[in-house]
């Protein structure tokens, strides 16, 4: 018996880089992500962490290089991939209730033109109790706190039930509760087998939250263990000065052009 | 909020709006038929049989734009595109000019496609501006809908002097002229409505998502450009079928007031394209009456008319946003505030002579809270009017019903458990949380008040040495629905 070739890994990212208005915000990020681990990607304000997801997820283009998806370019990885954008990213005054919000979790299996069936609304419903919101399902979710829009959010990406996860500031302006029930299901998830890569600015609880550190400003500064990567040095050259060179580049070629 | 509208609630908000409309019918035809019921009434019964060929033409054709319009007109609203709606409509003017002048005739073809043409030309004129310059969308669309306007007008304006060819009728596409429909028009409109219904019914959960979130709908894949483009194309298409009725000026108020009206009164998506398209479907049919009515008022305009009348309505009375609704509830909120204080304060009389006698005297009542004894009598009888307190028979004493007393423990316990909850477990000092408590004390609901019992180890006297009184049946209704059912830990705002 041969062994089978071992499984592509979640995330490769190789090469990339990214220009917003030809201005480079990445550059050159090379990372392979292993499967089942609770990656963090920190870094200052501007460092390029959502933008990294998101080219990702295919909402940014990148301007070079190349991302897989297990093993696959983005447009065959679709539905094993979920996502929690920024809570700011919607109108919350939208006419929707909180239960449509979590069935969009399941539009991306279903497919054109098909409604949700029973079983896609017991997994929305299953979700939604998993974060406690169960009792919420036909509020309107313009009368929803903060919170608890997170939570809406987070249980429409568990009923997308993907393998790889992106969260961008899943954390930001929650209650000190819904961050722990949070935590507590991405370990949950993470148990599972899931890899979920969460975009997070705070520090200190950085170090209790994930098992991996991407640390990031406009390039990768470092990617590994948590506590290897708790180090002056490298903290320092993420969130120090040392950058001013970089993105004065990057100025010179939004006036320029990129070649 | 826990109340939510269902079509219980809505059908008859649809019921009441549509009722209103015939009264306003009779204020319109006060200048031709108003001295003459019988013409009226004639006019109404041969309206309503649909006997002239004219009317079968123009209620069939505002009906379907009705529908369309609304149905379109609801993913503007939600998308915030509704002064899109606006651009495009001004924008396929020169379309239109450009196709009469290819076909030299008033063919509907021909200005269907030089319409669409343009129309599309104008959007993607817009992106194209946003895109590459500074400029925000609010001023491409303003640079395009004036620009592309003033070019039509120019051109229609060159046609009405040319010296051959027939060019009747080109100016209508300015106001629209529903009595004009023609079976190629109505055809047309025909065709529209179906696609239009078509795709919010079949790609309804597609459309849903981009309108709601772009980005997830992009990262599940979906070709959310392409529904963009698609859902401008359809509207391309309404407006321009809806030109010859409405004309290109209003045909933006027949696609934002029915679905705005809409959005006032529902909180879902699919309700809300239900509800436009019933509302333009009837303000479309109640346009063609009035016209029908007035002496040849133009049914355009009486058409909008209609649509902002019953937009009006529903900005006022709407059950959950409406402005006097609204007022009402604060009005209802105040009032209830005003009672429990006085109930509160009959409790605070009837505690400090230990509870002998179970009537307090109005002159007791006017000097606990300081005030004259007009406003205690007042008082009085809003309790009495409530039931939660009796006169007595002199007229100058208070008794407490059984609901009253019950109330008015319930308030002295409330406001009791909060003082003691701020001090134990915020450390608020003594003295100051009385005023807190006086809000909080109408607010709390019993799930609440039972976790703060839990949580203050079930104390029987507050932070002044006072007792918390227990009321007897803990089970009574919430008296402000949904104001604290909180199953979950409370997440903060």
């Amino acid at each position: 018996m041969t062994p089978a070739p071992p499984p592509a890994p979640p995330l490769e990212i190789h090469d990339l880089t990214v220009a917003y208005d030809r201005r480079p915000v990445l550059w050159g990020i090379d990372v392979v992500v292993p499967a089942g681990k609770l990656v963090g990607i920190i870094g200052p304000n501007g460092a390029g962490k959502s933008t990294l997801i998101k080219v990702c997820m295919g909402l940014v283009p990148p301007a070079s290089g190349w991302v897989k998806l297990f093993g696959d370019p983005l447009e065959r990885a679709h539905r094993r991939v979920g996502y929690v954008p920024q809570r700011e990213s919607v109108d919350w005054d939208f006419p929707v209730n909180v239960m449509d919000v979590v069935l969009m979790g399941r539009y991306g299996k279903l497919g054109w033109f098909r409604r949700p069936r029973r079983e896609d609304r017991e997994a929305a419903r299953a979700s939604l109790d998993k974060v406690g919101m169960l009792p919420y399902a036909n509020r309107q979710i313009a009368n929803l706190s903060g919170g608890q829009q997170q939570r809406v959010f987070l249980a429409r990406a568990l009923a997308q039930d993907s393998d790889l996860y992106f969260m961008d500031e899943p954390f930001a302006g929650v209650d000190a509760a819904t961050e722990a029930a949070i935590i507590t299901l991405l370990h949950e998830l993470r148990d599972r087998g899931k890899t979920i890569l969460v975009v997070h600015h705070d520090l200190p609880t950085a170090r209790n939250y994930f098992d991996l550190l991407m640390l990031i400003n406009m390039r990768l500064v470092g990617f590994g263990p948590t506590d290897q990567m708790f180090t002056t040095e490298l903290l320092q050259k993420t969130y120090g000065g040392r950058l001013t060179i970089l993105s004065e580049v990057a100025e010179a070629v939004r006036e320029k052009g990129y070649p | 909020m826990s109340t939510r509208p269902s079509y219980a609630r809505l059908l008859p908000c649809l019921l009441v709006l549509s009722l209103l409309l015939p009264i306003t019918a009779l204020a319109a035809s006060a200048g031709g038929s108003w001295e003459d019921p019988a013409g009226f009434l004639g006019r109404t019964l041969r309206f309503l049989s649909l006997r002239d060929p004219a009317v079968r033409f123009a209620v069939a054709g505002a009906a379907l734009l009705g529908i369309s319009c609304g149905l379109l007109g609801t993913f503007l609203v939600v998308r915030k595109l509704a002064l899109v709606g606006d651009a495009v409509s001004h924008a396929v003017l020169p379309g239109v000019a450009a196709g009469f002048l290819w076909s030299q005739t008033k063919s509907p073809v021909a200005i269907f496609v030089g319409a669409v043409l343009a129309g599309l030309l104008g959007t993607l004129t817009v992106g194209w501006i946003r895109r590459t310059t500074r400029l925000k969308e609010d001023a491409a669309l303003g640079l395009v809908l004036a620009g592309f306007y003033a070019v039509g007008i120019c051109l229609v304006t060159m046609i009405q002097r040319l010296p051959t060819g027939n060019k009747s009728g080109i100016d209508k596409f300015l106001f629209g002229q529903a009595a004009a429909i023609g079976s190629g028009d109505l055809a047309l409109m025909g065709v529209v409505t179906v696609l239009s219904i078509l795709a919010t019914t079949l790609a309804y959960k597609e459309l849903l998502i981009s309108s709601f979130d772009a980005a997830f709908a992009r990262a599940i894949g979906l070709p959310v450009r392409l529904l963009h483009e698609a859902l401008m194309l359809l509207l391309a298409f309404t407006i321009v079928s809806a030109l010859q009725a409405v004309g290109v000026v209003l045909v933006s108020a027949m696609l934002i007031t029915p679905a705005a009206t809409a959005y006032l009164l529902t909180n879902r998506l699919h309700r809300m394209l239900i509800l436009a398209a019933g509302l333009g479907l009837i303000t479309g049919i109640t346009g063609c009456f009035l016209s029908f009515l007035g002496n040849n008022l133009p049914t355009g305009p009486l058409i909008v008319v209609s649509a902002t009348f019953l937009f009006g309505l529903a900005f006022l009375f709407s059950p959950q946003q409406g402005v006097v609704v609204r007022w009402a509830r604060r009005r209802a909120r105040r009032h209830r505030v005003a009672r429990e204080n006085t109930l509160k304060t009959l409790y605070h009389v009837l505690e400090s002579r230990s509870f002998h006698g179970d009537d307090v005297s109005l002159g007791e009542l006017a000097q606990r809270r300081r005030e004259t004894l007009e406003d205690a009598a007042r008082e009085a009888q809003a309790l009495v009017r409530h039931r939660l307190a009796r006169l007595h028979p002199d007229g100058q004493s208070l008794i407490l019903t059984e609901a009253g007393r019950q109330r008015a423990s319930e308030l002295v316990r409330n406001h009791r458990l909060w003082e003691l909850y701020l001090t134990h477990a915020a450390d608020i000092s003594a003295d100051h949380v009385h005023e807190d408590a006086e809000k909080i004390e109408h607010v709390l609901g019993e799930e609440v008040v039972r976790k703060l019992e839990l949580r203050l180890n079930y104390a029987d006297t507050d932070p002044h040495g006072r007792r918390i009184p227990v009321p007897r049946a803990a089970s009574r209704p919430n008296p402000e629905p949904g104001a604290s059912r909180d199953p979950l830990p409370p997440a903060a705002p």
